[in-house]
């Protein structure tokens, strides 16, 4: 043999994985996630039974349990639709969290300064604020790239802190509650400002399953979801094609940015009853990871955000009963994200064992 | 630093590459079939057949991208087992892609390098020796301090070659390597494979162009449908024994030109200056009108302004001076949608159809639509028709492709081809722009490409045919335009010039204006 091995194993792009098959891979995934968690639970000396069984009777036991988990999924789901209208222009949008808090801030105006309103003009004016200002938030770093070329990563995250540091500026000065003495707070929202409760849970999951159908026409049957293929494609088609490529960036950041603003509205008025610098909490980011689970695809967002929310809520229980540390409930929740997405490399791969003896002929 | 193996006198005769009966399959398709081929050391041998016959999957098995599934590779008469690009590199062989696999911000030398344990331990001066002698061995002219993003074309692929020299290959492939040259660039490449053949290398080209194989091959061996049907010798064949082998029938190689009717002015340009990216003028004061039902061909070293012109008068560029009057109306300075909105019908087929034109990722429908999905009233795009013109167009042009929705991408450079043409065509052009359209395509899709062009012209079309190919540009156009440095430095008819007027034009070293009014 003069040739020496160069890689053993080596992975080839595969497109040709039937649909059964990946469904069954993904179950494979999920089994060895609980097994090595099981592991892992083992190692910090609880049953694994026990632990996944609390793990499911706190995200799905009781009705408060489950609405709680909702609660979590609401915004997992409407801000991941959001991104996914950037990512699918190929516009990398990580300030989500930035237009979460927005979208907060500018219901929270309504909220706290004109409760008086009707609720027929006051829920309808905290949403077109929310949406506007987190579509403004998210239009900012699209004009400087459709302008100057900007790298819109970096710009959209900086923006997440600046949101974040308004927050807190608010809570500290202009909107600080002056009925509590001590500790800066602004001052819960008054009943009339809060989302109503439609079958036990506040009424934004109507609003993320009406976002969800919405973004899913729009992306897969309208004309300016086609445009946003396309240019995220290939630019230069664009052109070609005759397309005003700057506008597309913006007007599709616009409503991206406008989508994850709702998510803090909803937030807010709904789970939050008031305005705090955790409105977004890390939603942006996990929602990230909801939209790539997903394949960008909308309609399977949902499961994937309630799967996320399930563990979320789960993880929490389990600290509480077993006096497990958040930190260990977080690697748990990692082991399970590690094998699931893991699973998804192996879709798209094939791996290609090199043997040492083994030629054809 | 390794030196390239030494071959064995005791192996000597045995030829420096062997394949037997090697076969692979995706799924059903049979993509290599038993192929049997051999080169000598010191030889050239070309590999011919059409896109799809199977070329590129046999490349894939020599580099150690695929394996196959049954057959046998010999290197200097030892049975060889390649399991990745490593090995190949080990046993010799060298890979020139077509696209060239480079570092765009490194050097020449550092790319030349890169991912050899040389870039390590060997001092600059060393390694820039090195490369100097292995260049003035095989006759290549490369600056080993020149970053790649400064190079031309031609340039990168001499880079290509010095990289798998620099490795020790002594059987070199190379993957249609003249797709994307000038014919003086590829003069330059015969010249080197030339002192590879005389040091003693192996050389495999994979080509479907006829003049390069008769030009440059010792050995000719012609694939089709997956599998080698002939190995003959180049002294001993002809273009037309070729091309029937190949194609498997006999094939009229002669382009029509049916005669210009009913001349109308359509196009008149008048002293177009042009800046591109870096303000430096692409193209000078270039004036030529072009009427319906007439073919314009445009002739010109790679580079010469050709792009720029294409885009300028489809609105995609800006120009500095002078006008464009589309029917006596002036659409300079115009976007392609306010083009469109002018009632204007043109189309341009762009020379990377792939990097414009298309969307490479979406399938024929949605590629159809990219003109027109505007049309129709309300929010929504009306893929129904599209879905039936495309199936039409699948049927009428001959497109190759599983599905409507497979992803373009995945077709071969002339189904790609014929999808773009289709939908331009379809669109009823007054002006039919095409950049290189035959670039890259086999003899039977460039033919069917120059049909579609002359039943255009015979509607009352105006094409304006970029082209680098002379001898089809002589036959196939009523009028040539040669650019040079941006400037026109002649417009000629056919009838009235050679070949090698239209070289010396294109150079500049001629001036001629026969065919300007007419």
């Amino acid at each position: 043999m003069i040739g020496k091995p160069f890689a053993p194993v080596r992975a080839e792009r595969r497109t040709d994985v039937p649909l059964t098959t990946q469904i069954l891979a993904r179950g494979l995934a999920i089994a060895l996630a609980l097994l090595t968690g099981g592991l892992f639970i083992l190692m910090l000396g609880h049953s694994p039974q026990a632990v996944y069984a609390s793990m499911l009777t706190g995200a799905l036991g009781s009705a408060t349990a489950r609405v709680e988990m909702f609660k979590l999924a609401i915004p997992l789901l409407i801000t991941a639709l959001g991104i996914t209208l950037a990512f699918r222009m190929r516009f990398w949008n990580i300030g989500a969290e930035g237009q979460i808090c927005l979208g907060a801030i500018a219901a929270a105006y309504f909220a706290l300064y004109q409760p008086h309103w009707p609720a027929w003009l006051l829920f309808p004016a905290m949403f077109a604020a929310a949406a506007l200002a987190g579509g403004l938030w998210g239009a900012i770093p699209a004009w400087f790239k459709a302008r100057f070329g900007t790298n819109e990563t970096l710009f959209t995250l900086m923006m997440n802190y600046i949101a974040l540091y308004t927050i807190q500026f608010l809570r500290e000065g202009p909107w600080k509650n002056p009925q509590d003495m001590g500790f800066p707070k602004i001052a819960r929202f008054a009943k009339e400002a809060q989302l109503p409760r439609v079958l036990g849970l506040h009424a934004g999951w109507i609003a993320a399953l009406v976002l969800l159908a919405l973004v899913y026409v729009y992306l897969r049957y309208s004309k300016q979801g086609y445009e946003i293929s396309v240019v995220g494609e290939n630019e230069n088609t664009a052109r070609y094609a005759g397309m005003n490529v700057r506008r597309i960036i913006l007007r599709t950041m616009f409503l991206s940015g406008a989508v994850c603003g709702v998510a803090g509205m909803l937030q807010a008025t709904g789970a939050d009853r008031t305005l705090t610098d955790t409105v977004a909490g890390g939603v942006g980011f996990s929602a990230i990871t909801v939209a790539w689970l997903s394949h960008l695809h909308p309609l399977v967002m949902l499961p994937v955000s309630l799967l996320f929310a399930v563990l979320e809520k789960g993880s929490g229980f389990i600290e509480s009963v077993f006096g497990i540390s958040a930190a260990a409930a977080d690697v748990l929740q990692g082991i399970l994200l590690f094998f699931v997405l893991g699973c998804e490399f192996f879709i798209s791969f094939r791996l290609i064992v090199a043997r040492k003896e083994a030629r054809h002929g | 630093m390794r030196d390239a193996p030494r071959i064995p006198d005791m192996q000597a005769q045995n030829p420096a590459i062997e394949l037997r009966g090697l076969t692979k399959t995706f799924g059903p398709v049979v993509a290599n079939d038993r192929i049997n081929l051999a080169v000598r050391q010191g030889e050239i041998l070309a590999l011919l057949g059409e896109n799809g016959s199977g070329k590129t999957t046999l490349m894939n098995m020599l580099s150690g991208i695929y394996r196959p599934d049954s057959g046998e590779i010999f290197v200097q008469g030892r049975p060889v087992d390649i399991r990745a690009p490593g090995d190949a590199i080990a046993l010799g062989i060298g890979m020139i892609h077509q696209h060239f696999k480079l570092v765009d911000v490194l050097t020449a030398m550092e790319n030349i390098v890169l991912g050899t344990r040389d870039d390590h331990q060997a001092t600059r001066r060393a390694l820039e020796q090195r490369i100097r002698e292995i260049s003035r061995r095989f006759g290549l002219d490369v600056t080993p301090e020149k970053k790649i993003y400064n190079m031309a074309v031609g340039e990168k692929q001499t880079v290509e070659i010095l990289k798998v020299l620099y490795r020790g290959a002594r059987i070199l492939i190379l993957d249609e390597p003249t797709a994307v040259l000038t014919p003086q660039e590829a003069d330059r490449l015969f010249d080197i494979l030339r002192h590879m053949k005389a040091d003693g290398c192996a050389v495999i080209i994979i080509t479907h162009k006829l003049g390069e194989v008769m030009a440059i091959a010792d050995r000719i061996t012609i694939l089709r449908k997956g599998a080698s049907v002939a190995t003959v010798e180049k002294a001993a064949t002809t273009v037309r024994e070729l091309t029937e082998l190949m194609v498997g029938r006999p094939l009229d190689l002669a382009i029509h030109r049916p005669p210009v009717d009913d001349p109308k002015r359509l196009l008149d340009v008048f002293s177009l200056t042009v800046l591109n990216a870096e303000r430096v003028p692409a193209l000078r004061d270039v004036t030529f009108s072009l009427r319906g039902g007439e073919v314009l061909g445009v002739a010109g070293v790679a580079g010469s302004g050709q792009r720029e012109l294409c885009e300028t008068i489809a609105g995609l560029m800006d120009k500095e001076e002078g006008a464009i009057l589309f029917h006596g109306k002036n659409i300079e300075g115009k976007t392609p949608r306010q083009i469109i909105e002018m009632g204007i019908s043109m189309s341009f087929i762009p020379e990377d159809r792939l990097g414009m034109g298309l969307v490479g990722a979406m399938g024929i429908v949605d590629n159809l639509l990219l003109k027109d999905y505007q049309k129709g009233r309300g929010p929504f795009v009306r893929r129904a028709p599209a879905r039936a013109r495309a199936k039409e167009m699948i049927a009428r042009l001959g497109i190759v492709t599983p599905d409507t929705r497979t992803p373009v991408r995945r077709l071969s450079g002339g189904n790609v081809q014929k999808v773009l043409l289709g939908r331009e065509i379809a669109s009823g052009p007054e002006l039919l722009i095409t950049a290189y359209p035959v670039r890259g395509l086999d003899i039977h899709s460039s033919y069917t490409i120059y049909d579609l062009i002359n039943e255009q012209k015979r509607k009352g079309v105006g094409v304006l045919f970029i082209g680098e190919d002379l001898d089809v540009l002589l036959e196939l156009c009523d009028r040539i335009l040669v650019l040079c440095g941006g400037e026109v430095t002649g417009i000629v008819r056919p009838q009235e010039t050679t070949k090698a007027q239209l070289g010396l034009m294109m150079t500049g070293s001629l001036r001629q204006e026969t065919g300007v009014g007419a």
